[in-house]
C-alpha cells in the first residue's frame, strides 16, 4: 500500500479547525471523481462546528467518526467508521458513529460536495469508502503522531499508535484526548499520507456488531417513519391506480369532515417525459389530517374516482404474448456477437434451447416510502429515507428554487432499500405538499401504495440456445432477451434501453467462440426501476439455468461442465459495472468451494437433489449451492451454501449477514413473488397476496463461505442474489427431474406433486 | 363502552366528571385514551404517545411489524382498536427491559448475534419471540418456524440462532 495512493493531487487531507481542544479532520473529493468526468470535489468537512467532518477526537479522548452513506441494512454505520477508526489506531470502545447528513454548501450557486460519494446503492459504498476513507484515519493518526513527537521532542517515526495512544520507544503513553488540540493546531503534507500496510489492521478484516443494534433491541432507533416534526400533519395519497390515469371525479366533503382531517389536495399527473425523483408523478388526491387514523379514515372517506387514458388495457398476459411475437422478429439490438453462431449452431452435434421467464417484482421494504419536510420560505430541512440524497437534494432544487445552502437533508436509518430508494418520487411528493400545505408534513406511503405504485424489476423472456460439440464443449451460444428495460422514461436514449438488460461480458462471453447476444425491446406502461442486483438476478437465472440443462442433455457433470467454460484461470475484460475485468479464477474458486461444501462428490441422499450456479456481480465472486427435496408439492431446503468473494473483507459478520440475507432474498422471491397487471393497474395489494417467505419456508441456515482475498473490496449487499434461484432450479431438478423455468416456482414445484 | 354520567350526590355537589376515555396500561403506566376509541393500537402508541418501537408494515395483520403483547398474547397492533385494550397490560419492545432497565433476555441474544439488518421487522420479531420463550422454555425448530413475523431483510437464521441463544441465558445456561 503505497503512501497517500490516489491523492496525489492538490488538497487532500488539511486540518479544519480546533475548538475545545477537538481535532477535526475532513478529506477531499476522491480521486475518481475526476477520472469519471464527476464534479471535481473541494476539501470536506469544513463545517466543524456542526460536528460533520468525519473525525473529532474529544479532549477526554472519545472519538466521534461520521457515517456518510445512509445504512438501510447493509451496515455501513458500522462498515464505514471502522475503515476509519482502523487506520487511525482508534480504540473501537472509544469510538461514537455519528451519522451525517447530506453534506452540501452552496459555493456560488453551485452545490460543493463535503463528503464525496453518500449514495447508497450498486454496492459502492465499501469500495468508495476503501478509496478516500481510509486518508481520513490515516490523517488524524499523522497529527497525533506529530503532535506527540513535539511533545516529547523525538521523531516521529520512533513513534507507534495502538488503540488510542501514542507510544514511545520507552513505553511511554499518550492519550490521543491529550494530544488532541495540538494536533488540530498542525497542517499537514500536500502529499498526503502514508496508510497502514495491511498486516497492522486490527479492525479491517475482525468481525463488528452492528453499531445501531442496541438501540434496536430496544426500540429507540428512529426510522424515518418514526419521525414526527412539531406541528407537522401526516399526508397519505389516495393513488390513481392506472400508470397512465388522471382524476375523474373527486367529492372531498365527507373526508374533510372526519376530526382531525385538516385538508384535501389533489395531485395532478406530471406530463410524460418529466423527469422529478425518477419520472412522471402519478396521479393522486392527498389527505393531510392530524394523526395518521384521521389520515387513513379520510383517505377511506374520499369520494374519489379515476379514468386510465389509454383505456386501462394493459395486462402482464397480453405482455408475454408480445414478448413470443417480438422474440420472432428483428432484434431491436445486437449487444455482443462473437464468430458465427448460426453456422456453429447449424452444424452442432446437439443442439439445445430453452425459454426462461422472470416476472415484474416490487421491492417491498419493510418500511414504506416516507418522508419529512418542512420549507420555510428561505429554508427546506428534509428527513429523508433515500438512498440517493443528492438527488433527493436536486428534487428540492426543482421544486423549490432554494440555494444549495439553503437545504438541509437528513437521512434517518432506512428500513430497507434494495434500490427502490435510489428513486426519490416519495421525496419529490413530500416537497410538493409542503410547499402547496405552508406547513411541515410527514408524508406515509401504505404498503398498498407501495405494492401498486413501485418501480419494478422488470419483466422479461429470456430465449437460450445452444450447440455442443461431440466432446461436450459448448461451440455456440446465445441469448436473446425480451424485455421491459429499466431505463425507460428515464431520459436514456432508445438505442441505450438494452445496457441495463443485458451486459455485454458476462459469462460465457469470452469463453465460447461462436456468441450472440441480442436484446429485444417490450413496450409496457408500468414504471421500473433497480431491483437490488438489477440485470443479474434475470440473467444469471436464465444463463446457469440454461447450463445445466445442456450438462443433463450432453450428460456431464454440471460443475465439471462449469469449469471447463471458465477454463484456466485469467482475467477477461469486463466493460459493465464491477469491471475492468473479471477473474475466471476467482469465480471457478467460489464455485468448487460451494460444491466441496456441499459435498457434490458424493451421492445426495435419497430423494433429494443438489444444485450450484455461480455468478459475477459488482466485482463480487459467488456460487450457491443447495440441497432440497420436494414432496406433497412442497418444497424443503435441507441445506444452503454460499461461496462469496468479494476481495478484501472489512467486517466478516457484515458479509455474511448481506450474503446470508441475499440468499433468502433470492429465494423467496424466486419461490413466491410477481407483480402483474390487470385492466392497467396492478394486481398485488399487500403482503397477503405478495407473500414475502417466512421463516418455515427458507433454509435452516445459509452457510456462507468467505474467500480471504487481498484484492481491494466489492461491497457485499448484491452479490449474494444472482445465483441462488438458478441453483435452486437446479437443485430442485436433479430431486425431481421437473425444470422449472419460471419464476415464481411455487406453482411449478405444486404441481410436481 | 360509555360509562354512566356523573349524578350529584346528596350534598348538591356536583362531582367532577368521571373521565370517559378508555383506560389502559403500557409497559406498567397507565393512559386514558380520550381519542376515537376504534383508533389502532398501533397509532395511538406511535401518534399518541410516541412510542414508535411498534412499526408499521402492512396494516392489514400479514407481516407482524407492529407486534405488541397484551396480557403476554401477541397482538396486531395495526387491527386491534385501543378499545380492545382497555383495561389490559400492552408491552411494546420499549417495555421489554425490566423496570431496572436490564435487558429482556431476547435483547440480548440479539445484540451478542447481531441479528438486525434493517432492523424495522425486530421489534415484532422480539416481542414474538419474547412470548414464545414464555410458553415454551426450550423451543424446537418446528416451534420456531410457526413465528409468522415477516422479515424483508431474510434475518432468520440469525433470528433462530438467537432465539436458542435467549432460551439458553434464560435458564441459566448461557452469560
Ligand atoms: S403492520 Fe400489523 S401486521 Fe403488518
Ligand atoms: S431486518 Fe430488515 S426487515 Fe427484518
Amino acid at each position: 500500500m503505497s503512501a497517500g495512493s490516489g491523492f496525489t493531487r492538490r488538497g487532500f487531507l488539511r486540518v479544519l479547525a480546533v475548538t475545545g481542544g477537538a481535532l477535526v479532520v475532513g478529506i477531499p473529493a476522491r480521486a475518481w471523481a475526476q477520472q469519471d468526468g464527476r464534479e471535481d470535489l473541494a476539501i470536506l468537512g469544513d463545517s466543524w462546528t456542526a460536528l460533520n467532518a468525519f473525525v473529532r477526537v474529544e479532549p477526554n479522548g472519545r472519538v466521534i467518526i461520521g457515517a456518510r452513506t445512509p445504512d438501510m441494512g447493509q451496515g455501513t454505520r458500522t462498515s464505514l467508521p471502522r475503515i476509519i477508526a482502523d487506520e487511525m489506531d482508534a480504540d473501537w470502545a472509544q469510538v461514537t458513529v455519528t451519522p451525517l447528513p447530506l453534506g452540501v454548501e452552496d459555493d456560488q450557486g453551485t452545490p460543493r460536495w463535503l463528503y464525496g460519494p453518500q449514495s447508497a446503492g450498486g454496492s459502492t459504498s465499501i469500495p468508495d469508502a476503501w478509496r478516500d476513507l481510509r486518508q481520513a484515519g490515516a490523517a488524524a493518526r499523522w497529527l497525533l503522531v506529530q503532535a506527540a513527537a513535539a511533545r516529547t521532542g523525538l521523531p516521529p517515526d520512533q513513534l507507534r499508535t495502538e488503540a488510542g495512544w501514542v507510544i514511545t520507544p520507552d513505553a511511554r503513553r499518550l492519550g490521543y484526548g491529550e494530544l488532541a488540540a495540538d494536533a488540530g493546531k498542525l497542517s499537514l503534507p500536500d502529499a498526503g499520507v502514508a496508510l497502514k500496510s495491511p498486516q497492522a489492521y486490527r479492525l479491517i478484516g475482525q468481525a463488528a456488531r452492528g453499531v445501531d443494534v442496541p438501540a434496536i433491541v430496544t426500540g429507540q432507533q428512529k426510522f424515518g417513519y418514526d419521525h414526527y416534526w412539531g406541528d407537522g400533519l401526516i399526508a397519505m395519497i389516495v393513488r390513481c391506480p392506472y400508470f397512465d390515469g388522471e382524476l375523474d371525479h373527486l367529492d372531498a366533503g365527507a373526508a374533510l369532515a372526519i376530526e382531525g382531517v385538516e385538508q384535501v389536495l389533489p395531485l395532478p399527473a406530471m406530463p410524460a417525459g418529466t423527469l422529478l425523483g425518477r419520472g412522471p408523478l402519478g396521479a393522486g388526491v392527498a389527505v393531510l389530517a392530524r394523526d395518521t387514523w384521521s389520515a387513513l379514515k379520510g383517505r377511506a372517506a374520499l369520494d374519489v374516482r379515476w379514468k386510465s387514458r389509454s383505456g386501462g388495457t394493459a395486462s402482464t398476459t397480453a405482455l408475454e404474448g408480445q414478448a413470443e411475437r417480438v422474440l420472432k422478429g428483428a432484434a431491436t439490438t445486437l449487444v455482443r456477437r462473437n464468430g458465427d453462431f448460426a453456422h456453429a449452431f447449424r452444424t452442432a452435434a446437439r443442439r439445445i434451447q430453452a425459454q426462461y421467464t422472470v416476472p415484474f417484482v416490487a421491492h417491498a421494504t419493510m418500511e414504506p416510502q416516507n418522508c419529512l419536510v418542512r420549507i420555510d420560505p428561505d429554508r427546506a430541512y428534509l428527513m429523508a429515507a433515500t438512498q440517493t440524497p443528492r438527488s433527493a437534494f436536486d428534487v428540492v432544487r426543482q421544486i423549490t428554487g432554494l440555494d444549495a445552502g439553503q437545504i438541509s437533508i437528513e437521512m434517518p436509518r432506512i428500513g430497507g432499500g434494495f434500490g427502490r430508494r435510489l428513486d426519490n418520487d416519495y421525496v419529490a411528493e413530500a416537497v410538493l405538499l409542503a410547499k402547496a400545505v405552508g406547513k411541515p408534513i410527514k408524508l406515509q406511503w401504505t404498503r398498498e401504495d407501495d405494492l401498486g405504485h413501485d418501480v419494478y424489476r422488470p419483466f422479461g423472456v429470456h430465449a437460450l440456445a445452444a450447440g455442443v460439440d461431440r466432446k461436450g464443449h459448448i461451440v455456440a451460444w446465445r441469448q436473446h432477451l425480451a424485455s421491459t428495460s429499466k431505463l425507460w422514461r428515464r431520459g436514456v436514449p432508445d438505442d441505450r434501453l438494452w445496457t441495463s438488460e443485458l451486459y455485454p461480458d458476462d459469462p460465457p462471453a469470452g469463453m465460447v467462440a461462436n456468441l450472440e447476444l441480442a436484446w429485444f425491446a417490450l413496450d409496457f406502461p408500468l414504471p421500473r426501476g433497480n431491483w437490488r442486483a438489477p440485470g443479474h438476478t434475470a440473467n444469471a437465472f436464465a444463463v446457469q439455468s440454461f447450463l445445466d440443462e445442456i450438462a443433463h442433455a450432453t450428460r456431464q457433470d454440471p460443475l465439471r461442465l462449469r469449469l471447463a467454460l471458465l477454463g484456466a484461470p485469467r482475467l477477461l475484460p469486463y466493460a459493465s459495472h464491477g469491471g475492468p475485468t473479471l477473474d475466471t479464477g476467482r469465480l471457478a474458486n467460489v464455485l468448487q468451494l460451494a460444491a466441496q461444501r456441499i459435498g457434490w462428490s458424493s451421492r445426495a441422499p435419497a430423494g433429494r437433489g443438489r444444485g450450484l450456479a455461480c455468478h459475477f456481480t459488482f466485482g463480487g465472486y459467488v456460487a450457491h449451492a443447495f440441497e432440497v427435496s420436494v414432496s406433497g408439492g412442497k418444497l424443503a431446503i435441507h441445506r444452503a451454501v454460499a461461496a462469496a468473494d468479494v476481495g478484501r473483507v472489512i467486517d466478516p459478520n457484515g458479509v455474511d449477514a448481506q450474503i446470508s440475507g441475499g440468499t433468502l432474498d433470492a429465494l423467496s422471491t424466486a419461490l413466491n413473488l410477481a407483480i402483474t397487471v390487470r385492466d392497467g393497474a396492478v394486481v398485488q395489494q399487500n403482503f397477503p397476496d405478495y407473500p414475502l417467505a417466512r421463516m418455515a419456508e427458507m433454509p435452516r441456515e445459509v452457510e456462507v463461505i468467505q474467500v480471504p482475498s487481498q484484492a481491494d473490496p466489492a461491497g457485499a449487499g448484491e452479490m449474494g442474489v444472482p445465483s441462488a434461484a438458478p441453483a435452486l432450479a437446479n437443485a430442485i431438478f436433479a430431486a425431481t427431474g421437473v425444470r422449472l423455468r419460471r419464476m415464481p416456482f411455487k406453482p411449478g414445484i405444486a404441481r410436481i406433486g | 363502552m360509555p360509562l354512566p354520567p356523573p349524578t350529584p350526590s346528596a350534598s348538591g355537589i356536583v362531582p367532577e366528571p368521571r373521565r370517559t376515555g378508555v383506560e389502559l396500561t403500557v409497559n406498567g403506566e397507565r393512559y386514558v385514551h380520550t381519542g376515537d376509541p376504534d383508533m389502532p393500537l398501533l397509532w395511538w402508541l406511535r401518534d399518541v404517545l410516541r412510542l414508535t418501537g411498534a412499526k408499521y408494515g402492512c396494516g392489514v395483520g400479514a407481516c407482524g411489524a407492529c407486534t405488541v403483547l397484551i396480557d403476554g398474547k401477541p397482538a396486531r397492533a395495526c387491527l386491534t382498536p385501543v378499545l380492545a385494550a382497555r383495561g389490559r397490560n400492552v408491552t411494546t419492545v420499549e417495555g421489554l427491559a425490566d423496570p431496572l432497565g436490564r435487558l429482556h433476555p431476547v435483547q440480548r441474544a440479539w445484540i451478542d448475534e447481531d441479528v438486525p439488518q434493517c432492523g424495522y421487522c425486530q421489534a415484532g420479531q422480539l416481542l414474538a419471540a419474547a412470548e414464545l420463550l414464555a410458553r415454551k422454555p426450550q423451543p424446537s425448530d418446528a416451534d420456531i418456524d410457526a413465528i409468522p413475523n415477516l422479515c424483508r431483510c431474510g434475518t432468520y437464521p440469525r433470528i433462530r440462532r438467537a432465539i436458542r441463544r435467549a432460551a439458553a441465558i434464560a435458564s441459566g445456561e448461557a452469560p
